[in-house]
């Protein structure tokens, strides 16, 4: 079965040069596609993980008394919300990529502490958490000061009303603007191409480079590839919005 | 600072002067309430009835004057407001459930989170106030599945469930339906009857002539004129009091 559509293809791109799907049948070139699809997997669920973390962490902060940590999220939300993502990576890695403290695995080569690959999670995190906490602020606001003097009636601390109450009332409302901007991250993953972050579209880059004639199938396998990411994401955030979703409470 | 003892008034409210930027609200407010006692604060909207019982559990701050609630001061910075808490319960005049939480969880939550005590033992007990404020069956309704009437009732199970010694209730019936606003009243009135503390802030006269051991009357701040039930509906002194009872009964 698997070796009569590699039969099919491989006398495809013989008859039309056009259309060489060359990652089907031949192994080295199906390698590289599959390497890259997993490292664009891994940045997406690690940025995916760290931009929520910042959000939570930053829509707290901006709840502090200390006039000093609003002052420094608001600062940072900002610089990241209000500058292309991909100068941020470049100027991540390429400026303070150079301050970065070296070490050297085999005593000869002298590699950075925070690789390519580290620099663009980073990156990417800090861009789409900026958006996060904006997301999360605008939940926590929506819940009602008198929830809050409830729970704090009752005795509860700030940091228990917080995740006991406002947040989980917070993450029910911003749950369709998040998913919005955790799709646009998956999508923004592919600027690591710039700082030569083997993912995806590196990989597929590298393979037309290397068979021209693979180009065009290449795009549409390119093409195809983020469509499933993206549905598999969009489809677990309406899942979990369905799942979360509260009996009477809300539209 | 003595110890306090039942002798003494568990809330003792002396001098209490609050303002809302240029506008005082409270203008010195004393009162005493003994263990046990049923005290209905009535009084024209605006006349800080509201503002006074918050103060009580220091979700309002006062700018003069003290507060003790069993010999501690309320207003007091060094003051842990967890432990106040612990002893003052409160029931909100919109109930402010916890939505995403069923009614036992929302009795629950507290005592867990807050108590550190055994779950196991928290949800029979919240289970058994749900059913002493005649919830039994709705433990797993989500709280915009219930009534107002049956929301206020989880919201005073709630409370209840941090094993409070004094409890205010702020304009509880006030958003309700009348029908339901009756089923809320026998539920505090049971609470009273088990010798609970209550300080409410009512509308409700027929109610508070038949459940308060004292009425206070409060307008523009002050406290206008108090006394037991009997004497204060049928032999009021001040033409302020008069004026308001002639309107509302």
């Amino acid at each position: 079965m698997l070796t009569d559509i590699q039969t099919y293809f491989r006398d495809l791109a013989a008859t039309s040069p056009q259309w060489n799907f060359i990652w089907l049948y031949d192994d080295v070139q199906m390698g590289r596609v599959l390497t890259g699809l997993w490292m664009t997997i891994k940045l997406s669920v690690f940025c995916l993980i760290f931009s929520v973390l910042i959000g939570i962490l930053g829509a707290w902060a901006q709840g502090a008394r200390s006039r000093l940590l609003r002052g420094l999220v608001e600062g940072y939300v900002q610089f990241f919300r209000n500058t292309p993502p991909l100068l941020q990576l470049l100027f991540f890695y390429f400026a303070l990529g150079q301050f970065t403290p070296k070490y050297s695995p085999d005593g000869w080569l002298e590699v950075p502490m925070i690789s390519n690959v580290g620099w663009a999670i980073i990156s990417l995190s800090f861009f789409a958490g900026a958006f996060n906490i904006e997301i999360f602020r605008a939940g926590v606001e929506s819940v009602p000061n008198s929830t809050r003097e409830a729970a704090e009636s009752l005795g509860m601390t700030r940091l228990q009303t917080y995740t006991n109450v406002v947040f989980p009332l917070a993450l029910r409302i911003s749950m369709p603007a998040l998913s919005a901007n955790l799709i646009n991250l998956v999508k923004t993953t592919n600027q690591a191409f710039a700082i030569a972050v083997p993912e995806l579209l590196y990989q597929s880059v590298s393979i037309w480079n290397d068979f021209p004639s693979a180009q065009k199938p290449t795009m549409l396998m390119l093409l195809v590839c983020y469509l499933g990411l993206v549905g598999v994401l969009s489809l677990g955030m309406g899942r979990w919005e369905r799942k979360l979703r509260i009996p009477g409470y809300g539209a | 600072m003595t110890q306090w003892t039942a002798e003494q008034p568990i809330v003792s409210i002396r001098d209490v002067h609050k303002s809302y930027g240029q506008v005082e609200v409270l203008r010195g407010i004393s009162m005493d309430i003994m263990k046990g006692e049923v005290i209905c604060i009535i009084g024209p909207s605006g006349s800080g009835k509201s503002t006074l019982i918050r103060c009580i559990n220091a979700l309002n701050d006062i700018q003069a004057g003290s507060i003790q609630v069993e010999g501690q001061e309320v207003h007091d910075a060094k003051l842990d407001k967890l432990a106040l808490r612990r002893k003052v319960g409160m029931v909100f005049q919109q109930y402010n459930l916890f939505p995403h939480k069923t009614a036992l969880q929302n009795v629950m939550m507290a005592p867990i989170k807050v108590l550190r005590e055994n779950p196991a033992e928290v949800e029979a007990r919240a289970r058994a106030l749900l059913k002493k404020v005649r919830l039994e069956g709705k433990e797993n309704h989500y709280p915009g599945e219930l009534s107002g009437g049956q929301q206020q009732r989880v919201a005073i199970a709630r409370s209840l469930a941090m094993r409070p010694d004094v409890m205010l209730f702020d304009e509880v019936t006030a958003a309700l339906d009348p029908e339901t606003v009756k089923e809320v009243l026998v539920t505090i009135k049971d609470l009273a009857a088990d010798g609970m503390t209550c300080i409410l802030v009512t509308h409700e006269m027929g109610f508070a002539r038949e459940v308060a051991d004292h009425i206070y009357f409060t307008d523009r701040g002050v406290i206008v004129e108090h006394g037991a039930p009997a004497e204060f509906f049928t032999n009021a002194q001040d033409p302020r009091t008069r004026a308001f009872l002639d309107q509302v009964l």
